[in-house]
């Protein structure tokens, strides 16, 4: 159907709902499945990595820094490396190419060189013959540091350029620096009849998947190196060993294994998996390492703290005339995604409701914890929590049901953003409609006893980023497919199962076309000798982008299929059907052949039946630097009803129920939609309550909690009950019309939360998570007469650089930066229902 | 580190008597993953703090991280690899697998046998004790919600009731 080439012309504006690929009636899509895994998860069949052993492997232990910044003057090893058993010891200076996810943030070394920047931060690394030897070994290192002040914040690091904690950066400890502007705010607010201005912070969170990461390598001596690892991301880690290693692609081979839950962890390249790699080229052995829980926490890459201001002009019918949001992101001890995660926090504030005019200016410090990164939402919880409870605040002082005003206020369909984002479908508006009513808000809201209450709010996400994070050209995904004589088909695609069931679903789309059953279909991933390119289980993209590059193959081997099938049978090709095994007339059932016929049929004409399909997403709307975070095929909306009930003697805040519509274009697997919707408001809830990353107060940055035991979350005893509506409303970008849900319908709860816990006790608490504390503090403000609310009060004086003004469209804008700010003709505002 | 010499137990390991050597510091659970090559087993702190390594000693759910395999000596341990029998799976196996209870699958074997002592002591449990039955194991993926579901369907089942997913479990509600 020629999918790839239609998504690439024309524009957005024209599409219709008749370009929606279907397949009527569906046989696989849309359905709920097993998924193709499920045996082997419930068997304990599944291979996770530390499950893997190897004859003579040795175990790699890390030495990690015990201070939070320091200058490394001499690390002594000979101790250790005298220790009976152990084989190998490294150092920094073993490995001394830099690597990280982002090509502008090539700072992080295997082993520190010249200075750590995090308690916790790898120094050395031991092969040994047992696990005990090598703890036993780390305990021999020697390592003097002369310790530097370290940076324990954000405003930290604001307020103290000095000392750098890295050489590089847009000012002091300041890692990036943002400032756009979309049409002239000041313009906007003086338009407004309301201008308010609110002030929030959102506490850092971890992943913490089930699964320790854990990655074995084995060198052979033809010069080969193969990686197995619980990476989502084993694209990534292939250049990474590349480039540290100094060893062509070609010879190094990398192998994601199923992870037991990822949720952004374990998305970048890390030291132990190049370790393990060094160290098996050194010993010419096996070479496995296990991180022990309070390594994990250590490796972080989770939710940025972040403070954020946000001012608002809103016209009396909740209209919205512009926007200024500012947010401050503490980075921890690496670049990591943060130059990604920082324009996040920016970029999708304007996809649901419409803002005519928009500005953002955000920073990114470095500062000495474990570094953070991509968790689960990448940099739009935060801005989607400030955002709503905002929004909230404002309609109850333009006395307007908040769902009214954001019923109001709805992004329409096919358009364009202020900042150069293209919506396709959008269903937020029957989102919304589903959990007031599914709720009863109408009569709950402001209407409960004292001590119980209900919140709504809203969101959206990308399903898939629409830029690689390398620059290049090439498809963000790519499937081989390959047919058997006897009938099975197998798929070969780079992408990696994380639980979501991305295996899965390359087996139902190719099911779909092919008429076959998805567990005759074998399904081979993540394997980088193996697998055509996926970039991995990462933004949500991986429904969307393998799924339209599995459907664009098995499109293909149909044509093939059917071409030789039509001559056999002598019925016209567009008359076949594919389905139930088979290939028949669509007018004559019975005029038919098994599909292992039609197989044998074409192999017989054509030789072996194999073909290929790749995505690449649109090419984003917006030209001006930054444009590149954003933009993404096809956007997901989310609408939630929290309810819960706050004890005002002690603050805890119990949520009974919690009602979640999600637009997910179509369903694949509607089991698993359920599932990855649960899954989010499960996450969501436990970092509304309970997770945070604490550190000590002191200038040590230890992290107080690293085990699961004290890092709270949720368990049976505080999970909610889930009232899930699935809205499809399909996008014509997505395969079958189908958008992400595995990380969408986690950003509504927090701020639902928030609002609920204010209708149930008239209080504020304006930071994530709302822990007793917080709530308790707010009562007694609130009962000493003061503003009923905890939560930041200023936000630091940051050297912003100079704006990039970028007309929005409606302001005869082209996507461009200008150089002044209003060179473009004809400015106005736009029409409300555009 | 000079090796320390192993110990030799006898123990039932899924309905079959096994014998394995090792040294005598070893947990139940680096017994079962290591020595005898259970990997079904899954670990998530080793502290005994997540439950993910949870087996059944003598039909209780235990911390195998917590256990010395040498206190297993004359016991019966059952594993996840122990659940289905002549290739044929456990209902509660079957009822995970269809509801999407299994996510990434990691905590799937602790949940799995904690809920076959649950339905063992109660056949017949409320949602609530079936929540308090599983509060000692932690899911990141699924929140639960289709763990409580898979374990009532399967319990059913068990009952020798017939009993299906319900429609809003799978599709949500309409």
């Amino acid at each position: 159907m020629g999918d790839g080439k239609r998504r690439k012309v024309g524009k957005l504006e024209s599409k219709t709902r008749s370009n929606i690929p279907t397949v009527q009636p569906s046989r696989v899509i849309g359905k709920a499945h097993r998924k193709i895994d499920a045996v082997a998860k419930v068997t304990g069949i599944t291979k996770f990595a530390d499950d893997l052993a190897f004859p003579r492997m040795l175990y790699c232990k890390l030495l990690r820094s015990t201070e939070p910044h320091a200058t490394i003057t001499r690390v002594d090893t000979s101790a250790a490396e005298r220790l009976e058993g152990v084989i190998a010891v490294l150092t920094g200076k073993d490995l001394p190419i830099p690597f990280g996810i982002l090509p502008v943030s090539q700072d992080e070394h295997a082993l520190c060189l010249e200075k750590v920047r995090f308690i916790g931060d790898p120094v050395a690394a031991v092969a040994a013959t047992s696990e005990e030897t090598a703890t036993a070994a780390l305990d021999l290192i020697k390592v003097d540091y002369e310790p530097l002040r370290a940076i324990a914040s954000a405003e930290d690091a604001v307020a103290h350029p000095e000392p750098r904690i890295h050489d590089y950066g847009d000012s002091g400890n300041l890692h990036k620096l943002i400032d756009l502007e979309f049409g002239d705010v000041a313009e906007g607010f003086a338009e407004a009849d309301l201008v308010r201005e609110d002030l929030f912070f959102f506490e850092g969170n971890t992943h913490l998947p089930m699964e320790q990461h854990a990655a074995a390598a084995v060198w052979s001596a033809d010069g080969k190196l193969t990686l197995w690892s619980s990476t989502q991301t084993p694209h990534y880690v292939h250049r990474a060993l590349a480039k540290v290693l100094e060893l062509p692609p070609a010879r190094i081979r990398v192998i994601a294994t199923p992870n037991g839950g990822g949720f952004g962890g374990k998305s970048d390249p890390f030291s132990h998996e190049i370790a393990v790699a060094k160290l098996a080229m050194v010993t010419g052995r096996p070479v496995k390492i296990t991180l022990t829980r309070e390594e994990v926490f250590y490796c972080h890459r989770g939710r940025h703290p972040t403070l954020m201001w946000v001012k608002t002009g809103v016209k009396r019918d909740g209209a919205i005339t512009g926007m200024h949001f500012r947010s401050l992101l503490d980075g921890g001890g690496y670049g990591s995604y943060g130059v990604a995660s920082t324009y996040y926090t920016g970029a999708l504030q304007t996809v649901t409701y419409q803002v005519p005019r928009y500005k953002f200016q955000g920073a990114r410090a470095f500062t000495n914890k474990p570094p953070c990164g991509p968790k689960r939402g990448h940099g739009t919880p935060q801005p989607r929590f400030a955002l709503e409870v905002h929004i909230d605040k404002i309609a109850e002082q333009l006395k307007l049901d908040p769902a009214d005003l954001r019923l109001k206020t709805l992004v329409p369909p096919n358009s364009l953003t202020a900042n150069y984002l293209r919506v396709g479908s959008m269903g937020l508006g029957a989102c919304i409609e589903k959990v007031v009513e599914g709720s009863g808000w109408r009569k709950k809201f402001r209407k409960l006893p004292e001590g119980r209450g209900v919140g709504l709010a809203c969101s959206s996400y990308i399903s898939g980023a629409g830029l690689p994070i390398y620059w290049n050209n090439m498809p963000h995904s790519g499937v081989q497919l390959k047919c058997d004589r006897g009938g099975g088909v197998t798929v070969f695609c780079g992408s990696t199962e994380i639980g979501q069931g991305s295996d899965s679903v390359l087996a139902y789309v190719v099911a779909e076309v092919l008429g076959v059953d998805p567990f005759e279909i074998a399904v081979v991933t993540a394997d980088t000798d193996l697998t055509p390119v996926d970039l991995g289980s990462y933004s949500s993209r991986v429904t969307l982008m393998t799924g339209n590059a599995a459907l664009q193959a098995a499109e293909r081997a149909r044509e093939i299929l059917a071409l030789h099938t039509a001559k056999k049978l002598a019925v016209p090709a567009d008359r076949l059907v594919f389905a139930d095994g088979r290939v028949f007339d669509a007018q004559d059932p019975d005029r038919g052949m098994t599909f292992a016929e039609a197989v044998q049929l074409a192999e017989a004409a054509e030789g072996t039946i194999g073909t290929v399909g790749s995505y690449t997403p649109p090419r984003g709307a917006g030209a001006y630097r930054g444009a590149g975070v954003g933009p993404s095929p096809a956007y997901s909306y989310s609408a939630c009803v929290a309810e819960v009930e706050v004890d005002p003697a002690t603050g805890i805040v119990r949520v009974p129920t919690i009602w979640i519509a999600h637009d997910v274009g179509r369903c694949i697997n509607a089991a698993a939609v359920i599932g990855q919707v649960e899954g989010s408001i499960y996450m969501g809830l436990g970092e509304a309550l309970m997770e945070e990353m604490a550190y000590r107060g002191d200038l040590k940055v230890v992290h107080k909690i690293p085990s699961l035991l004290e890092y709270k979350s949720p368990t049976t005893l505080e999970m909610c009950d889930v009232v899930t509506y699935l809205i499809e409303d399909p996008d014509p970008n997505g395969p079958f019309g189908a958008k992400e849900v595995g990380q969408g319908p986690l950003l509504p709860v927090m701020p639902a939360i928030a609002n609920a816990v204010y209708d149930a006790v008239g209080v504020r608490v304006d930071e994530i998570p709302v822990t007793p504390e917080k709530v308790l503090k707010a009562l007694r403000k609130k009962g000493k007469g003061e503003e009923g609310r905890v939560g930041p009060s200023s936000f630091p004086d940051i050297p912003w650089p100079e704006p990039t003004h970028v007309p929005p469209p409606w302001d005869g804008g082209d996507g461009k930066a200008v150089l002044t700010p209003g060179a473009s003709p004809g400015i106005t505002v736009p029409a409300r229902q555009r | 580190m000079p090796a320390e010499s192993k110990v030799k137990i006898a123990l039932d390991v899924n309905g079959e008597p096994a014998e394995v050597a090792f040294a005598p510091h070893k947990t139940l659970l680096e017994v079962l993953r290591e020595d005898l090559n259970l990997t079904g087993t899954k670990h998530g702190c080793e502290l005994g703090e997540c439950g993910t390594c949870t087996v059944l000693l003598d039909g209780t759910p235990v911390l195998s991280c917590l256990v010395l395999g040498l206190a297993c000596a004359g016991h019966r341990v059952k594993t996840v690899e122990g659940m289905a029998l002549g290739g044929r799976l456990h209902p509660l196996q079957e009822t995970f697998a269809d509801l999407g209870a299994a996510q990434c699958g990691y905590c799937t074997p602790a949940f799995l046998l904690a809920a076959e002592a649950l339905l063992t002591a109660n056949p017949k449990p409320t949602r609530q004790e079936i929540k308090e039955g599983l509060a000692g194991n932690l899911c990141r993926c699924t929140g639960y919600i289709k763990i409580y579901e898979a374990v009532e369907l399967a319990a059913a089942r068990l009952r020798g009731e017939a009993a299906e997913p319900t429609q809003e479990s799978l599709y949500g509600r309409r």
